[in-house]
């Protein structure tokens, strides 16, 4: 048996246990659009007992076939088996990449992220001469490219690449006055180089509970975005820069403001150390400390709610994939504008369906993505909600585009930027 | 294939709806019943009656099996292309054409999902009733072929007693019209029957005309524990000659109750030897009258507790019981066969031990729940296919079932059709004579053994 072969062997078990009851087909997003059963899981599993058997190779068929999969984790949910067919997909795209290597354009895109120095200078060099390639839109962070760029919709809205990265703009301590503890804040990719306001909106809201925020400077990619792709190698180089990263500072909690970088170090990271004792220790030891914002806020902090100003919106949830089936946090993005005066929480239907953007999936297929984040638009809608809050860098982009090439006028914001502006307005009071 | 049919079927259906890749043949190979996968050597997606119709004339023409699907969640392997072929996946049929209220009828196409029609048909105050535990996947077409059933199976009956019109082609393409609104129709031969339950036999179903009824107002579940089997027979007997048709009457023995409550914990009773979950649903005045009725007959059946749901939060976790019988059975081992023996109502203490002995006799694992007020049990074995010495003493097992069933006046399937699995059987049930009768229809209207060639009625 080659070696790529042998990376699926260890799953044979939690294969054979799908009884191919088709449940998922119920949940899957990118099955509801297109109908055939290569996109459900119940195909894809399929698909690696096959290779397992001998039946089909691991071809270029396999490998695009274990590519059209948002990661929503729907299907595991859904499995009356108990069968985790997300994680078994990313097994499978492992394989592939054992076998077929990466493909070239994400080949060249990992091995940049892999220099975190690199990566760092090219993405603040995109913040300062973005605005020649993207124009800007006539609403906050959202651009649209000026000519077409390969690989890139023509009509897709993005968000620019910020100035000055979140890191560079606040020095590597933001004191307080009182300390109450102190957060080491992970801030992800998306929102050290894209959404900075999301950024700025965790310091504040964290200093306006009193709490002195850390950002360790040297902090690099939580590893998800590789990890998806199938490059377990790569994942785990960043997890173990990340882990002793952290390690070092001495903070009481580590925050993260984004449902796939919490789930990094609450989940992933001690998954990732399982043959290395001593890192997977450390990665424990930090899981337990590890909070996406506003669980930590709701469940750790109890936020402070007397010095909340007014903010007279109509708000709807989405609850991005890897906080509702990730880290299972629903109740506290909620509870957080709840507690905000003038605020009103309308529910779309189904608030945890995925959006569609799956990271790099809507850039390779952006289409379909498109299609299922039109179902979202259109629940959007029904709620007549003037706000939409999310909880991810990635949902807020898609969710937008959508927005826009559906020409709505709702604005989308990470919940923790609508506490930030009740705080905001609890101070102007 | 030879690469000028596949020219000559894109040319029909388009380039896009037709599959040739290995990767993507591979995932119609298989449907929802353990054991049963073939590759098929096409995929075709037809988008309308037309195309279904050449693609048949030209399959019947070249002698090429064509095994129309749906969802694939049967569990007969009434959708794996045995020989392999032509899959003819309907999902493209997916429109609600009509919902006519003042006749009481939804007109679709095979290719709907049937828990969406009743979600269109709701807004009407109505329901289309076969409701089986796939409701959420399964499309019409292949239900309506099956003759799927489900949980409300004892008051409102299975997929044929709601199809009142259909649109077939025929195995050579020609397509005809049968049955429709009419609630007295009773000129010629009943085709629509005849079609409804044929598994794709005798041809493919491009439309469907249904029966729709009333939504109840009111439900009331319950749930009755039995420390003896015999009792719980004996309650569903007598709720029945009580004259209360219960919507839903279910049972689940000693082994699921084990298996449900440790997975589930729901507070079930691990030493009951039976658990009865019972709704009765229809106008609110009669749905409480006739829950006392079934509470007094429990009672005098010597039931050990009642619970009767208060609310829709109480009753919610009484059926949360009854769905976790399956994914709790299931999570036991790799591999889950769902059987589907049925028999008279009076019969079912029996059958479940008729069961239960052949679990013992041949070391196998049965956990046994179903509708018992229609005499429809689910034998459910769990096991592992790699296992071949187990598998051998699973159909050992299978076959004392199925023996059992009939000798008790029962039937093979309640409600997932025959396929494969159950073919073995089909003589045991039918006779010599009664087999004959249906190999010469299939023969009369399929002479080329075309579509879903080998199942139901066997080889032709």
């Amino acid at each position: 048996m080659t070696e790529d072969k042998e990376l699926l062997t260890d799953i044979q078990d939690a294969i054979a246990n799908c009884m191919k009851c088709g449940n998922c087909m119920e949940v899957c997003p990118v099955y509801k659009e297109l109908n055939l059963e290569s996109q459900v899981a119940r195909g894809k599993l399929a698909l690696i007992e096959a290779v397992l058997t001998g039946k089909v190779d691991i071809s270029d068929g396999f490998d695009k076939r274990m590519a059209m999969c948002l990661s929503c984790k729907a299907c595991a949910e859904k499995c009356p088996c108990g069968v985790k067919a997300d994680e078994l997909i990313l097994r499978g795209r492992q394989a592939a990449v054992k076998a077929r290597g990466l493909h070239p354009i994400k080949k060249n895109i990992f091995k940049l992220l892999s220099n975190r120095k690199l990566f760092d200078f090219t993405l603040r060099m995109a913040g300062l001469f973005g605005p020649l390639q993207m124009k800007k839109l006539p609403r906050p962070m959202a651009v649209i490219a000026r000519f077409p760029v390969p690989g890139l919709d023509r009509k897709r809205v993005l968000a620019p690449f910020a100035a000055t990265p979140l890191l560079g703009q606040f020095p590597t301590t933001v004191k307080v006055s009182n300390p109450k503890m102190k957060v080491a804040f992970f801030a992800g990719c998306t929102i050290n180089y894209v959404y900075t306001d999301i950024g700025q909106s965790v310091i504040n809201v964290l200093k306006a509970n009193d709490v002195e925020v850390i950002l360790p400077a040297l902090q690099h990619c939580c590893g998800t975005p590789v990890y998806m792709a199938g490059d377990v190698e790569m994942a785990r180089a960043f997890a173990k820069h990340n882990i002793e990263i952290f390690a070092q500072t001495d903070a009481d909690y580590i925050v993260a403001a984004c449902g796939s970088c919490a789930e990094a170090f609450k989940l992933e990271y001690p998954e990732m150390f399982h043959d290395d004792p001593a890192l997977y220790e450390q990665a424990k030891k930090l899981a337990a400390t590890a909070y996406e914002i506003s669980e930590f806020l709701t469940d750790v902090l109890q936020f402070r709610t007397d010095n909340l100003g007014t903010v007279n919106s109509t708000v709807t949830v989405h609850d991005p994939c890897h906080m509702a089936r990730g880290l299972k946090v629903t109740r506290q993005p909620r509870e957080i504008l709840k507690a905000i005066p003038g605020l009103k929480l309308v529910e779309m239907k189904e608030p945890t369906r995925c959006c569609g953007a799956g990271g790099s999936f809507s850039l390779a297929n952006y289409e379909i993505s498109r299609k299922i984040n039109d179902r979202k638009i259109a629940d959007i809608r029904t709620t007549n909600a003037d706000t939409v809050a999310t909880s991810c860098g990635s949902c807020r982009m898609h969710i937008t585009d959508g927005l826009v090439q559906n020409s709505m006028k709702q604005e989308c914001f990470h919940v923790v930027q609508l506490l930030d502006k009740a705080y905001q307005a609890g101070r102007k009071k | 294939m030879q690469n000028q049919l596949i020219v000559a079927f894109k040319k029909i259906v388009g380039d896009e709806h037709v599959l040739t890749k290995k990767e993507d043949l591979l995932c119609y190979s298989y449907d929802a019943t353990p054991g049963y996968s073939h590759m098929p050597d096409v995929v075709i997606s037809p988008g309308n009656t037309a195309e279904v119709s050449k693609v048949l004339a030209l399959a019947n023409k070249e002698k090429i099996p064509v095994y129309p699907r749906g969802s694939g969640t049967n569990l007969s392997a009434g959708t794996v292309p045995m020989k392999g072929g032509i899959v003819l996946l309907m999902t493209r049929f997916r429109d609600i054409i009509e919902i006519d209220a003042a006749n009481l009828v939804a007109v679709a196409e095979p290719g709907v999902v049937v828990s969406n029609l009743n979600k269109a048909v709701e807004e009407f105050g109505l329901i289309y009733p076969p409701d089986p535990g796939t409701v959420a996947t399964a499309t019409l077409g292949g239900t309506v072929s099956e003759n799927a059933g489900g949980l409300r199976g004892l008051k409102y009956g299975v997929s044929k007693h709601y199809v009142m019109g259909l649109e077939v082609v025929l195995a050579d393409g020609r397509v005809i019209h049968c049955g429709g609104k009419n609630v007295k129709d009773v000129a010629g031969y009943d085709l629509t029957k005849l079609f409804t339950g044929a598994e794709g036999t005798l041809g493919v179903i491009t439309r469907i005309i249904v029966k729709l009824v009333p939504a109840p107002e009111a439900k009331k579940a319950m749930m009755a524990i039995f420390s003896k089997l015999d009792n719980a027979g004996n309650a569903i007997s007598a709720i029945i000659a009580s004259k209360v048709i219960p919507a839903t009457l279910e049972i689940m023995d000693n082994a699921t109750i084990r298996t449900v409550e440790d997975y589930a914990h729901v507070g079930l009773p691990v030493n009951a030897e039976a658990v009865l979950l019972i709704e009765v649903d229809g106008i609110a005045e009669v749905v409480e009258k006739e829950a006392a009725k079934v509470i007094e007959v429990l009672k005098a059946n010597k039931a050990d507790d009642i619970q009767v749901a208060k609310d829709a939060v109480q009753r919610d976790r009484i059926w949360a019981a009854r769905r976790a019988a399956l994914p709790a059975l299931a999570k036991l081992r790799p591999t889950t066969f769902v059987e589907d023996a049925t028999v008279p109502r009076s019969k079912v203490p029996d059958m479940i031990r008729a069961v239960n002995n052949a679990a013992a006799k041949h070391k196998v694992t049965i956990g046994t729940f179903g509708h018992a007020g229609d005499g429809n049990m689910h034998p459910t074995i769990v096991c592992d296919l790699r296992d071949k010495e187990e598998m051998i003493r699973v159909h050992k097992a299978m076959d004392d079932i199925f023996a059992a069933a009939i000798a008790l006046g029962g039937t093979l399937s309640g409600e997932h059709g025959i396929g494969l699995g159950k073919l073995p059987y089909m003589k045991d049930q039918f006779g010599a004579d009664g087999m004959n009768v249906m190999q010469t229809i299939k023969k009369a209207l399929d002479p080329n053994c075309i579509p879903n060639s080998g199942k139901l009625v066997g080889e032709c």
